[in-house]
Formats: structure tokens, sequence, C-alpha cells
């Protein structure tokens, strides 16, 4: 990756308890480049004003800013700008989802099949679909390496299966599912499938064509983007079977005192004044990553996580969680150091200005799957160098002398 | 390498009063689900002092440093100025502890709160 890159990230030249900041916690949420800011800043500055009420001039400009980074997003993960919906992250688009297939799909008696891996994002809406909707909820099992157990799932796929949700790729296995295989799976029962995309579109190339789900979510924050902004993405003719998720201003069509018609989507799920600056500013990040190409940054972070894993596993007492294999998994390694607590891991870590994240990250029944209460993770993104590799593991190793 | 205060680690290896309390008077277990941290302390109340406290646990270097820490502590004190143990109180017991992790470092007084006021209060 080009050196010069880093130097976008203002952020980077901080220092930490005195030391260099070395950020590992891209998975949580990635750093922004100049560009992005810039971006956002900009439009307050000359093109605010509020979308789609507008008669005059500015509100024009600033519409067409905001439906402009529609188009930068669907082209992005090739789809059509009508399929995408801003939303305020992946969660406020998983929940649209549940809520919507859940009125629209699931009766009484029918399944939700979900996975062991998933992110409480993509695991609690659909508890509440299905205590809504007197509908079971199944999950999928994770095999002891990692990977998703195929067998159970299909197994566990029924013709009562209204709905398989799942991670593209785990935040905290790293593993990379076999979307398009299950998902053929799912469909050839009648199944809707939901892809979290959290981790994988803001480091992989992702095309909603290829993938053949049926809805996808992501945030824009992890993408290098402004936080509060975020797509799902779904099937035109699905998404126009959907009711919204919101109800207000700005995704009606016609409204009497007690009853109102919905407008289309994406319209229809974006109810009240949406995230405008911060769509451009995701905008921005697209454009940003495009000019680098996600090839390349697939590339990065697969030479990154290589390098993480080979120093990891090369140390007895440390244990990798998910797939071995750097090409199986997102850019990002969760382990444990026997014997010590992650947290105490991460500040000790911190105090030599190294941020890596301690906890269960967001997915308690995987932790459980695999006995422990917490993990430790370290992500990376096109920002991060081998260099910063090293000296995390060098600092893991005087953490390990120090608490052995 | 900084790291943590001699006296975490120290009583984080060597735990002082670590065990159950079979005739404990009061008794109480106070948990963060979100790291897994879990430190029960059991007391034992003899007129107005606390005679013996006690603590298990599992969790992180500085939740259980300071379960050990605060058993040794207030182990043999009046209950009345137990009582008065103050956050801060216990905090510069440890040495100082990051602010991030002050929920660990406070859990095992939570409990130990809870377990006095478990105790039933003489006739
Ligand atoms: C796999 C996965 N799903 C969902 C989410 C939730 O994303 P957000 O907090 O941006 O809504 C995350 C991020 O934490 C994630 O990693």
């Amino acid at each position: 990756m080009d050196e010069r890159i880093r130097n976008d990230f203002p952020i980077l030249d901080r220092t930490v308890h005195g030391e260099p900041l070395v950020y590992l916690d891209s998975a949580a949420t990635s750093m922004k480049p100049r560009p992005v800011i810039e971006a956002e800043a900009h439009f307050y500055r000359e093109s605010y004003a509020n979308v789609r009420r507008g008669v005059y001039a500015l509100a024009a400009e600033a519409n067409e800013r905001y439906e402009e980074a529609r188009a930068k997003v669907a082209s992005f993960i090739g789809a059509q700008p009508g399929e995408v919906v801003f939303t305020r992250g992946t969660t406020e688009a998983l929940n649209l989802a549940a809520w919507g297939l859940g009125e629209a799909r699931v009766e009484p008696g029918d399944e939700i099949l979900v996975t062991e891996m998933e992110h409480h994002a993509n695991l609690l809406p659909w508890q509440e679909t299905a205590r809504r909707r007197g509908a079971r909820l199944a999950a999928a099992a994770v095999t002891p390496g990692g990977t998703l157990d195929l067998e159970d799932l299909r197994a566990k796929l029924s013709r009562r299966t209204r709905v398989l949700a799942l991670a593209h790729v785990s935040n905290v296995l790293g593993t990379v599912n076999p979307v398009a295989a299950v998902a053929a799976e799912a469909h050839r029962v009648g199944a809707i499938v939901v892809l979290d995309a959290a981790q994988s579109v803001p480091h992989m190339p992702v095309n909603v064509g290829e993938l053949e789900v049926d809805l996808l979510a992501f945030s824009g924050h992890k993408m290098l983007g402004p936080t509060g902004i975020g797509v799902l993405w779904g099937r035109a003719d699905l998404l126009a079977e959907l009711p919204p998720l919101l109800t207000g201003g700005e995704m009606v069509r016609e409204v009497w005192l007690n009853w109102a018609t919905w407008d289309d989507p994406p319209a229809r799920f974006e109810g009240g004044t949406p995230p405008i600056a911060q769509a451009v500013g995701l905008g921005a990040a697209v454009d940003y990553l495009t000019r680098i190409g996600m090839e390349a940054v697939r590339r990065h972070g697969e030479e990154l996580t290589a390098r993480a894993l080979d120093e990891l596993l090369a140390r007895p007492h440390v244990t990798v969680y998910g797939p071995r294999d750097p090409g199986a998994r997102g850019a990002l390694v969760a382990f444990s150091l026997a014997g010590i607590h992650p947290h105490d891991v991460a500040t000790l870590l911190d105090q030599e200005g190294i941020a890596i994240r301690a906890g269960h990250h967001c997915a308690q029944p995987l932790h459980r799957r695999f006995g422990i209460p917490a993990s430790c993770r370290a992500s990376f993104h096109v920002y991060n160098t081998l260099d910063e590799v090293e000296r995390f593991v060098s600092a893991l190793d005087r953490v390990w002398e120090a608490l052995r | 390498m900084t790291g943590y205060e001699e006296i975490i680690l120290d009583h984080w290896r060597h735990p002082r009063n670590k065990g159950r309390l079979p005739d404990a008077t009061g008794s109480a277990v106070e948990a963060n689900p979100l790291c897994g941290d879990v430190v029960r302390i059991e007391v034992k109340v003899e007129g107005e002092v606390l005679a013996a406290a006690r603590f298990t646990g599992e969790g992180c270097a500085i939740s259980l440093a300071s379960a050990s820490i605060l058993t040794e502590l207030v182990e043999g004190k009046p209950v009345a100025e137990v009582e008065k143990l103050t956050d801060e109180d216990l905090l510069a017991a440890l040495g100082g502890v990051v602010k991030t992790r002050l929920s660990c470092a406070l859990l095992p007084l939570r409990a130990l709160r809870k377990a006095l006021a478990a105790h039933p209060p003489p006739r």
C-alpha cells in the first residue's frame, strides 16, 4: 500500500500515553481520511439545506448531492440507486429488514435461521421478529475451526424457513462465509437471504449481483466514512413488498387524518430528515476507496492479517480464533493469551499507544460457543502497516512477560 | 513497559483471603457481563466488627487484585467504618487505576456493600 495513504488520516499523527498511536480497532470503526472530513465540511459550508422538500435552488442542490452519494454507493456494490436505502448504520438496516420481513413474510410457526457467529445486530432484531410473529428462531452451528457448519445449516433449513440471516465476514472469527452457495440453498426452500456485510463491504470487493442475496446491510463508519450513515440494499421487488420501520415525514404520498399511503423505496424507508452530510461523506469515502481499488484494499488487509497470524500462531501461549488461512478471513484476528484476561492485555498495550479491542465484540453467543467470556481483537485497514503489526506483537510479548 | 502497579500484580499472583467462609453472615456476588468478571465476597460480622472477609472470583487482574486488597483492607475493622469506605479509598489502596478500568476495580466493593446489606442487623 502506498505510504502516502497514511498521511491522508490526520488522527494517525497523534500520540497516546506519549507513544505514536497504533490504531488496530478498525473493525469497530475506521479512521477518516482528509477527503471525507473535507467533503462533509464543504457540504455544510457550500450546499447545505434539507432534502426532498425544497423548491429553492439551494435545496435542489443539497438534494442532488444526497442522491449523488446514493448513486456512488450503488455503483460501489454493483446495485441500482433505487435499491439503496440510507439508514443510520448496519444496526438500523438490519432492524428495518427484520421488521419489514416480519410483517411481510413471517407467519406463526415459521422459522428464521441465523448462525452462532452473528453480531448482536444480526441476532436481536430476529429474536424480536420471531417473538412478535410467533416464529421459531434457529441458529446454524460454528465448527471448532471457526467456520460455518454447513451440514448443520442445511439440516436447519426447511420449508418453514422464511429468512436466513448471516454475516458475510464474522467480526470475531474473521471467517468469510460462502455466501453465494449458502444463499442458493436457502433460496431452494424459498427463504429470503439477509446479509450482514458490515465487515466485508469496507474491506473487499462486494457485488450484490454475485452474492445472490436479497438484502444486505453495512455501515459507513467502518469504511472510512462518517458515523450515522449506513445502507440497506435490497432487491427492488422485495423492497417494494416491505413496510417502513419509521413513519413520519418524507416517506409518504398522501396523508389523511386516519390513513396514509407510502412512498416507493428507497424514500419509503427514510422517514424524517436523513443524515444528509453523512451521506455526502460516505460518497467521498466510496470515491476514496475506489481510487485505491477494493482489490488492493483486500490484498493489503490480507497481507497484514497474514503477518499477524504468523506471529501469533508462532507463540504457544496465544490462542487464535477462526481460520488459519488469511485468504479465508477478513482483516482482523481475535486471540487470547493463556491465563490472562483480554482487558488486561488491552490496557497494557494501550500504555504503549496500541489500541486493540477486548471484550465480547457484541457476539456473546459466539464467545460462549468457544467457552470464553471475552477475547482480544486486532483489526486493520488501509492505513495500517506491517511495521505496526510488528510493534503490536513485540508489545504483546512484553505484556506476556509482565503478566505470565 | 509501565504496566500495572506492583501491588496489583502482587495481589493478582498471590491473592490473600481467597476462598469461602462456611460461617459467613453475609454474602454477595457481583458480575460484569460485558467482560465476564465475577466476584463473590463473603463476610462474617461479629458484634460491631467485620471479623472475616473472603473472596472468590474469575476475571481480570484488576478485579481480582482489587478483591484481595479490599478484603485485607476491611478485615478486623468496625462495620461502621467499612460502610464508610468510598470508591476513592479503594482506588487509592490499589495505587490508582486507569479510567477505562474503574468498573473492574470497583466490582469487589459493590459486592462487599451488598454482602454487608445482606447481613441481618443485630437485634
Ligand atoms: C458484523 C457486524 N454487524 C453489525 C455491526 C453493527 O454495526 P453498527 O454499529 O455500525 O450499526 C458490526 C459493527 O460493530 C459488525 O461488526
